[in-house]
């Protein structure tokens, strides 16, 4: 009963989206303020039936209810629970649902919270938040039905074991508000679009969305790179699969999106510029979620899908993407030009790195996507691996990295270049240090990863000493100094944090891709194995019993120049259902890196394979995304990007006038 | 500066960049890219010894064997033609006999294929595109029946 109420809302939701998607814009385009005001409380009903329908399909989950196909074929009942409710957007079905019930969320607080936006502006975006769910739940009902009934089973086929981790349960649906975050920045520039005018006043009310979306999905990503690191036992953390650049693709775009809404909000310039990368953004996000869902593309990540699917999915790439750019290659020539500004400038610099950033993008782009235009030429099947993306995407973030401590330097309009390179003489000098106590410690090379460091170290230097210049540390008196660092606006510190966090990370990546050590060798018990200055004593494989799994645990003694360290536990783990081996690597982790293990196959003499790896510094990457993340949220709570929109008196005089068309 | 200046100081800028760009991407896909074949593939077009590649299909069925330390031998096969492989390392956990496999590596003259990686993938269920399309090529392999037929009725 509760499952066919969860269906019933689900159809339900998809008339609401109909009727949310023509009205209002009707009303927008009629100047019918009755017809624009149908859009709040569909977007709320929408919220509502979509909530419901996701319990239903939750409540399925909990209750282990295997007369639903999906809950038979993703579940199990000695699952524990948080896997079950896991369970729920752990396959494709239920997560289309999260997709479409993240969108809703986030149709309703612009339905709650647009109060002060005009009402034209408010009308269409949600008409455009509408269409995307429209087709979203066409899909969902029509070739991904999560409701579908099946004669009552037994037991359930169990969840993908890899999938039964916690770094995992909660990796979809931060990625998955970030994806559809980014719809935000969509509707609203396809809204802009069609009212033919923009203004500071839609880049205060998008950047805020487009800030939250990108701190979603910057911990989304971390969390998947986390996962991926300790859960496949391959000690790597990033392999430039396609599945992972689909995700990282719309990252660099909202991070582009960011700094140019920023131009737009502050001077009202790069206006036409915005509006295509909210555009591209979201596309973006489109893709990912396509790519991984359509199977079309080899990666790792890959998980068994269904042919028909990628075709639905891409008419509806075609028709939002294609009809998104069609409307901006029509009107974006009508939009007003902004302010004027100097290329020594703080908005020069944003320019730069909105450049870096969007080539960076394509590179990936056509990494990821040439294999797949090549075969549908040639015939031919290739693939794009690392090798490819380092010498392309890592030469590109050479010179943002450089510049990425000037920007704040720069004054708006026109900045001193040299005065902005004489206030970063500190930071320099300690980038320099860096350089040269790295390269004393590691003279037996690789001798390009000291200056990775070095860099890395620059941008932090470079982003404290924005801060230490504003509060005048070291020119001033304590105390003035300590009155000005609390005076300073929060978005301040979230710019100088997320800058910082991209050097952490920066200073992690290069660290642990340089002097990462690996050793691959058979031990039995009793013997012992050095890697990076540790000592590992094998002492043999002793069997254990989780909840819904076999384990066959090794044990591994640590010691470090005869001090004891640690004790590893690496395990090959079998499921009960589906019977399935996983590898759970043995980590240690300490402040210069991560000593981490894995077993391997028993061989015929006893012994067993043993892969050991030692990733230096590698800990910082996750650290550096955990602070840029950290940084968009203080910046997000700033008390100006919460009252920033205009206000009601400024609004009637705004929205008076028809726009020039 | 002019309005003037200023435009074309910002195209310079965005075109220098993209150039960059184009041509480290027309120089990295000359030489990094790695090229996917099936065992038909590697005798029909007779891929010289050296040159790296992928060597896809299923592992053929008895023919897992541990050599000496962490040495496997196994072969892969499309049932028409099939390519012994050599592999020093742990191989991944879904790696079954039966079971679709992508190997990179190289041929060594006596045609066999020295791997040293053998991609794992997430679910059982799940064969890489290009086996299935090989396989399906030939068919020998009905995947989407077999990942779909499990549905009781």
């Amino acid at each position: 009963m509760i499952i066919e109420l969860g269906h019933f809302a689900l159809v339900l939701a998809l008339a609401v989206a109909a009727v949310q998607m023509v009205l209002p814009a009707w009303g927008a385009h009629t100047r019918d303020a009755r017809l624009m005001q149908a859009a709040e409380p569909a977007a709320l009903t929408q919220l509502a039936l979509l909530s419901l329908a996701f319990a239903a399909l939750t409540y399925a989950y909990v209750t282990s209810d295997f007369s639903v196909e999906n809950v038979w074929a993703n579940s199990h009942s000695a699952k524990p629970l948080i896997y079950k409710i896991s369970g729920v957007w752990g396959n494709h079905e239920g997560s289309m649902l999260l997709w479409v019930l993240i969108l809703a969320l986030f149709g309703a607080a612009v339905a709650l919270f647009g109060g002060n936006l005009p009402p034209s502006l408010r009308a269409n975006a949600l008409a455009v938040q509408a269409a995307i769910a429209l087709a979203f739940l066409l899909f969902i009902i029509f070739s991904s039905n999560p409701f579908v009934r099946i004669p009552l089973q037994p037991e359930g086929r169990g969840l993908n074991p890899i999938l039964q981790d916690p770094a995992l349960a909660f990796h979809p649906p931060f990625l998955y508000a970030g994806y559809v975050g980014l719809s935000m920045a969509f509707s609203f520039a396809i809204a802009a679009l069609i009212e033919g005018r923009t203004d500071a006043a839609w880049a205060r009310w998008v950047r805020p969305w487009t800030l939250a979306a990108w701190v979603c999905l910057t911990l989304g990503i971390a969390m998947g790179s986390w996962w991926a690191y300790y859960e496949l036992g391959w000690g790597g953390w990033w392999f430039w699969d396609p599945v992972e650049n689909a995700s990282f693709m719309p990252w660099l775009a909202a991070t582009a999106l960011l700094h140019s809404a920023l131009v737009m909000e502050k001077r009202e310039a790069l206006k036409v510029w915005t509006i295509l990368l909210a555009i591209l953004a979201f596309s973006l996000s489109l893709m990912g979620t396509f790519l991984v869902r359509s199977g079309i593309l080899t990666s790792v990540h890959a998980f068994a899908v269904d042919p028909a699917r990628g075709v639905f999915i891409l008419a509806i790439l075609v028709v939002l993407i294609g009809g998104a750019l069609v409307l901006y290659a029509w009107r974006a020539p009508q939009l007003q030009q902004g302010g004027l500004f100097a290329p020594i400038s703080r908005e020069g610099a944003l320019v730069l790195n909105n450049v870096l950033l969007t080539v960076a993008c394509g590179t990936v782009f056509v990494g990821t996507l040439y294999p797949l235009a090549l075969e549908s030429v040639t015939g031919d099947k290739i693939s794009v691996g690392p090798p490819y993306f380092n010498l392309t995407f890592g030469p590109l973030m050479l010179p943002l990295l450089l510049a990425m401590p000037l920007g704040p330097f720069l004054a708006w309009k026109r900045g001193d270049l040299l005065g902005a390179l004489q206030r970063l003489l500190a930071a320099a000098g300690i980038a320099l240090l860096a350089l040269t106590v790295t390269l004393a410690l590691t003279w037996r090379g690789p001798w390009l990863a000291p200056f990775g460091i070095a860099l890395g170290v620059w941008v932090v230097a470079g982003a404290l000493s924005e801060w230490v210049a504003r509060v005048k540390l070291f020119s001033a008196p304590l105390a003035d100094s300590f009155y000005r660092a609390r005076g300073l606006p929060r978005a301040a510190y979230g710019t100088m944090l997320a800058h910082a966090g991209v050097g952490v990370a920066v200073i992690g990546i290069v660290a642990t891709t340089a002097w990462q050590s690996e050793a691959v060798l058979s031990m039995k018990p009793g013997d012992s194995a050095h890697i990076a200055g540790y000592e590992l004593a094998f002492r043999g494989v002793a069997p254990g019993r989780g909840p819904n799994y076999q384990d066959q645990i090794g044990l591994l003694t640590v010691t470090r120049a005869g001090a004891p360290v640690t004790e590893l536990s690496p395990a090959k783990r079998t499921y009960d259902a589906p019977r399935q081996t996983t590898s759970e690597a043995g980590i240690h982790v300490a402040w210069r890196g991560d000593l981490y293990a894995v077993l391997g196959d028993e061989l015929a003499d006893g012994a067993f394979v043993v892969r050991l790896y030692f990733n230096p510094l590698v800990r910082l990457i996750w650290l550096g995304a955990l602070v840029m993340a950290l940084g968009g949220a203080l910046s997000l709570s700033d008390r100006r990007l919460r009252i920033g929109a205009p206000r009601r008196a400024r609004r009637r005089a705004l929205a008076a006038p028809s726009p020039a068309e | 500066m002019t309005r003037k200046q200023r435009r074309a100081a910002f195209i310079g800028l965005g075109l220098g960049i993209l150039s960059l760009a184009v041509f480290l991407v027309l120089f990295a896909l000359r030489d990094t890219i790695v090229f996917f074949h099936t065992p038909k593939e590697v005798v029909e077009r007779q891929i010289p010894a050296g040159k790296r590649f992928r060597l896809g299909g299923l592992v053929a069925e008895g023919s897992l064997k541990r050599g000496e330390g962490l040495t496997v031998a196994f072969a892969v096969t499309d049932t028409d033609k099939t390519i012994p492989v050599t592999y020093t390392g742990i191989l991944p956990d879904l790696f079954r006999e039966g079971q679709g496999v992508v190997a990179e590596g190289k041929l060594d003259p006596s045609g066999r294929f020295h791997a040293d990686m053998v991609l794992a993938k997430h679910d059982e269920t799940y064969m890489p595109p290009e086996v299935a399309k090989a396989l399906k090529q030939q068919g020998v392999w009905h995947g989407d029946a077999k990942a779909k037929g499990g549905v009781p009725k």
